[in-house]
């Protein structure tokens, strides 16, 4: 382990070499990296709806008399709303939907009373903010809407941020990236070391000079710059044929998609030490990839989960970069904003790297 | 230039409840070629693997090249070249390819494209530089393994049944390369169960349930052998192999195709008689009975024989 830092990048530089060679040679895998991507985005043009309860909800009450408390009093038991934050003004809390913190929020103006006996239509007593990321949280939120509703004439005006249309490949494509990331890196590198098991070629390397870590950090390189080719070819697809915003930093998002992409490829070469076979290397890969997809909020709305599937997928990497690129190409907010989700998935990778050279070192 | 290059006291390695090695005990001079000859499971491909570190041992104490392992098992991996019983290249990478990805791991650096190109040559890989490992023969293959593990030029190289997959003439070659390299200096540990190649060794280990059971010389084995050996020829051989088999003083039987060989004890006065006798009485006199030179095999079946379940 005394070696010089130049002769330690030349060996990782040999194995990336070498790995990029066979990949190119790989036609399935070749393929995979673009097919994947085009053939998942072309497929999901809809989205599954289901009951929404216990939303996390802002309200800025400007009126504070005894009926704007009423109101929300009613709101709060209609039972689509979780905890009911109060805020200060309407800055704030439309600062908290960008976050991510709040799906929906009220503001009620100070003449509210006056604009409820007014019962002017062109000015509603009541708004209601909707975080538009989410197709479901729409429609529940519209049932909100129908409070205090007196013959056919609304109290509320909704307005919907994010996605003013309600377009549901807006709400699907930010998850579908790292959908499509989840499998295909994972894949990837669960394959990557079983198979140099399996094809004899370990026995050889481990009596070369090669470090196991350096084996790892060799095999993983190439795949993080795969990964972001994955984004960027998703990225234009959205938004060329379903015409989904950008409407936070392009930086961010990338940044945001590196550190998920080594989330996923340190999962990997964790399967990738405990598998005895590409064939197992492949199954415990779906066993992972399943519950992302169903729990991570993708799918199905996250506040529709019981408690217990909600903790689950706070565990899975997915679930944070389905909030990192909502957040970021939906709502437009930067990293210092989401700063929590990419501690979440930088705390996985390192963990699960961790992991992955203990197993490697035993089986020396 | 007697000292030993590798130095195995008591080594003992379990898989669960089986011990592959057994407190085997060895030394290996430097510049030989040293055979490491055994029945299957004797634990040649065990011991081995402790030698380069890639096993630890259970009990026991390897030395190798000066280091003792496991404490020095990174500087030992920078010295010695493992050629692995399976092909273990890149089949997807071609010939040269292969070699250029050796000579980075070993950070040969600027000389490494030259060294590969006189391997290339060397080994009489050159006009197959760009062909796919994978679409070699085995007797290529074996080339272009040997050309990896020794890029680097290491002075202890290990290889497990080298030849196993190979037709006999590429073996010739084959062997040519190792007395090369062994001229040059180089120690060399061959795992094998061909006689033809235990035969070529300076030195032998034989190897049975772990342990060492003899070790020395070809010749001065085979001059030390406990036994005579004879071949008789006669009508029936499987009813005659039955009987010799029951004969006293007799410690092996074997065929080969209407001959039967046949090892006897060394003490047995007029062995030629006493056999013949043996066989008319049961009715099968045999055609001819003579004392034949023995070989390696005789050794290995005479200490093996009789203890394996």
């Amino acid at each position: 382990m005394n070696d010089g830092w130049r002769l330690r990048l030349q060996r990782i530089g040999a194995i990336v070499y070498k790995e990029l060679r066979q990949l190119r040679r790989d036609r399935l895998t070749f393929g995979m990296i673009a097919g994947i991507p085009l053939i998942q985005i072309l497929l999901f043009g809809y989205a599954i709806n289901t009951d929404v309860r216990g939303l996390a909800a802002g309200v800025v009450d400007l009126a504070g008399t005894q009926l704007s408390r009423r109101l929300v009093a009613d709101a709060e038991a209609s039972q689509v709303l979780g905890e009911v934050v109060r805020l200060p003004d309407p800055a704030a809390l439309e600062a908290a939907l960008r976050r991510g913190e709040l799906r929906l929020g009220l503001i009620i103006p100070a003449d509210f009373e006056r604009r409820l006996a007014e019962a002017d239509p062109a000015r509603p007593a009541v708004q209601l903010l909707i975080d538009g990321t989410d197709p479901i949280v729409g429609n529940a939120a519209r049932a909100l809407g129908e409070l205090w509703a007196e013959g056919g004439r609304r109290v509320f005006a909704i307005l919907t941020r994010f996605n003013p249309e309600r377009r549901s490949s807006v709400f699907v494509v930010p998850g579908l990236i790292g959908v499509i990331l989840t499998m295909t890196m994972v894949l990837f590198t669960a394959v990557a070391i079983v198979r140099e098991r399996e094809r004899g070629n370990l026995e050889f390397l481990i009596t070369t000079p090669v470090a196991a870590a350096e084996l790892m950090v060799g095999k993983v390189l190439p795949y993080i710059g795969i990964g972001l080719i994955q984004v960027t070819l998703v990225l234009a697809l959205a938004v060329a044929l379903f015409h989904v915003p950008v409407n936070g930093s392009l930086l961010d998002l990338y940044l945001a998609a590196g550190m998920f992409i080594l989330a996923n490829l340190t999962l990997g070469l964790f399967i990738s030490t405990v598998a005895q076979s590409q064939f197992q290397a492949m199954q415990m890969t779906f066993f992972f990839f399943l519950p992302s997809v169903l729990l991570s909020g993708f799918m199905f709305t996250f506040e529709a989960m019981p408690a217990a599937a909600r903790h689950l997928a706070e565990l899975l990497p997915l679930t944070h970069f389905v909030r990192l690129s909502r957040g970021i190409l939906l709502r437009g907010a930067g990293l210092a904003e989401l700063w929590p989700e990419l501690a979440a998935l930088a705390g996985f990778a390192a963990a699960l790297l961790g992991l992955a050279l203990l197993r490697f070192r035993k089986r020396l | 230039m007697t000292e030993a290059v590798i130095e195995a006291r008591a080594l003992t390695r379990r898989f669960g409840a089986v011990r592959a090695v057994d407190g085997l005990d060895l030394e290996v001079p430097r510049g030989v070629i040293y055979g490491l000859l055994g029945p299957n499971g004797s634990g040649k491909s065990t011991a081995i693997r402790l030698f380069c570190g890639l096993l630890l041992p259970d009990a026991g104490e390897v030395r190798v090249l000066g280091e003792r392992l496991p404490e020095g098992a990174e500087a030992v991996r920078r010295r010695i070249g493992y050629m692995t019983q399976r092909f273990s290249l890149y089949e997807d990478l071609t010939v040269r390819e292969n070699l250029l990805f050796v000579a980075r791991v070993y950070g040969l650096g600027a000389e490494g494209p030259a060294r590969v190109e006189a391997a290339l040559r060397a080994y009489g890989l050159a006009e197959r530089a760009g062909q796919f490992a994978g679409t070699l023969s085995g007797g290529q293959k074996q080339r272009l393994a040997l050309a990896a593990v020794t890029l680097h030029r290491p002075p202890l190289l290990f290889l497990d049944e080298p030849t196993a997959a190979v037709d006999p003439r590429s073996r010739r070659d084959f062997w040519e390369r190792l007395f090369e390299l062994a001229d040059g200096g180089a120690t060399l540990l061959v795992s094998t169960h061909y006689m033809d190649e235990a035969e070529r060794c300076h030195r032998l280990a034989f190897l049975d349930r772990g342990r060492v059971v003899m070790e020395g010389e070809p010749r001065a084995l085979i001059e030390a052998l406990p036994v005579q050996v004879l071949e008789v020829d006669c009508a029936r051989p499987r009813r005659a192999a039955a009987v010799l088999a029951a004969t006293a003083g007799v410690r092996g039987v074997s065929q080969l195709g209407a001959r039967l060989r046949v090892l006897l004890e060394r003490d047995v006065a007029e062995p030629e008689a006493h056999l013949a006798r043996s066989l008319t009485a049961a009715g099968l006199p045999p055609a001819a009975v003579e004392r034949v030179r023995p070989g390696l095999e005789d050794v290995f079946v005479a200490h093996t024989e009789g203890r394996r379940p």
